[in-house]
């Protein structure tokens, strides 16, 4: 498996049946090919729509998900305008999101919406999505692609979201955040812990591993 | 006075420096003529409010690529690199907006208010210059409306009131949008006669809507 493969089969396994989920663009889109047996999510597409699917024959033309690309809509689902859509959103009525990641830290502050003089693409969603869903699971893969850790003491690029995110899966560990800090949860198949001492800024809480 | 309007019709009712809104999500619901139409009527200097600027050939992004735009109010312009580029550059001037922030502002714009509160932003670079207060030990930032001279809409059915239905994902900000403007013009694939549509499927009264354009026309 590649490490996103890695990463979304172990974020599909914080996913309970009947959650409503908010799935961002890129890795997390390929969890739900990892869901456990008995395992449904209903999927929010936050451009308008609970129920969000695969596409079912030909692609309609009004009728996309989030990243603009066409879509399906599963039955028992349902279109609403923006405004209704962050309703939800801010509202506590998604269950968890899934959103991948430039920089965490210990305190769950999140970054992954802009690069100062690089990239500014805009925050969509992401910073409504992280303030009202329930669960915020940030999915990334552990180290930049330099190999600079991406868990830090504290964030350094502007923030999507302060003390928001739960949950950090990447390729080589599990954090879930606590109010005393970051906690190592699990090890991925195969990794030891003194790889995730050397690539993590962060300092962390190591209960007794399984 | 009948609502339907040619697209030369159209032309005349856009001037230079006016804000503008228009529907749409990565160019899903947003209307192509009424865009084509702004674009014919070679005005410039616009404040444009929209979710996204979509691709350089999609929804709004020709009003960027054509230098139209002198002031974007969007959640999402990594899609159109020619956004990033003016703004980099110094040509168009960017709020950038968390997008369920935008459709609150519109609503509240559309809807008689004097803003909400919203919890999104806080400890962020988007509090910056905004009030900030707490209610009931939690903080929230107080969003002001938004409201523009013209709504560019997108339905996919009216009938000759103005009444609108919209189609799956196309809907997103058209809704709030009908209401946030002092001339609403909509463009749709279908107009039907009065009484045509069920009052169940109404998403956007026609009281709202002066101008209705039929796509291709």
């Amino acid at each position: 498996m590649t490490a996103k493969e890695i990463i979304a089969a172990r974020a599909a396994k914080e996913m309970n049946d009947g959650d409503v989920v908010n799935l961002g663009i890129g890795l997390p889109t390929l969890i739900p090919n990892y869901l456990r047996e008995g395992v449904n999510v209903i999927l929010q597409s936050e451009n308008g729509f609970i129920g969000l699917g695969p596409v079912k024959g030909e692609p309609q033309g009004e009728l996309v998900n989030a990243g603009g690309q066409p879509a399906g809509i599963n039955p028992g689902g349902a279109f609403f305008d923006s405004s209704f859509s962050f309703q939800l959103i801010r509202g506590g009525h998604v269950d968890v999101t899934v959103l991948g990641g430039l920089e965490v830290d210990q305190y769950g502050n999140l970054a992954n919406w802009m690069i100062p003089g690089k990239m500014v693409p805009g925050m969509g969603g992401a910073m409504d999505l992280v303030t009202g869903a329930k669960n915020v699971i940030v999915t990334m893969e552990h180290c930049s692609k330099k190999g600079a850790p991406k868990i830090l003491e504290e964030c350094r690029l502007p923030l999507t979201g302060k003390g928001v995110v739960d949950v950090i899966i990447t390729e080589l560990a599990v954090f879930t955040v606590t109010e005393d800090g970051l906690v190592l949860e699990e090890l991925q198949e195969g990794v030891d812990l003194q790889t995730v001492i050397d690539r993590t800024e962060a300092n962390f809480r190591i209960p007794e591993l399984a | 006075m009948s609502k339907i309007t040619s697209y030369d019709e159209l032309i005349p009712m856009f001037k230079n420096g006016m804000t503008v809104m228009s529907g749409g999500f990565m160019g899903v619901g947003t209307s192509e003529v009424l865009v084509s139409a702004l674009l014919e009527s070679n005005v410039e200097g616009l404040t444009l409010i929209a979710s996204d600027t979509a691709t350089e050939d999609k929804g709004v992004g020709p009003l960027i690529v054509n230098k139209r735009v002198k002031k974007l109010i969007a959640s999402h312009i990594g899609t159109n690199p020619e956004t990033g580029r003016q703004m980099i550059q110094g040509e168009l001037e960017v709020e950038l907006v968390p997008q369920g922030t935008l459709a609150e502002r519109v609503r509240a714009g559309g809807s008689g208010l004097g803003g909400i509160l919203t919890p999104t932003g806080v400890g962020t670079v988007v509090e910056e210059g905004k009030k900030k207060m707490e209610v009931d030990g939690r903080e929230f930032l107080l969003e002001k409306p938004l409201r523009a001279e013209v709504a560019l809409i997108k339905a996919k059915k009216a009938d000759k009131f103005g009444n609108l239905v919209y189609n799956q994902s196309a809907r997103n900000f058209n809704p709030m949008m009908a209401l946030a403007a002092d001339l609403v013009i909509a463009e749709v694939d279908e107009i039907v006669e009065i009484g045509e549509i069920d009052p169940h499927e109404v998403a956007t009264t026609g009281i709202v809507v002066d101008k209705i354009v039929v796509g291709g026309q």
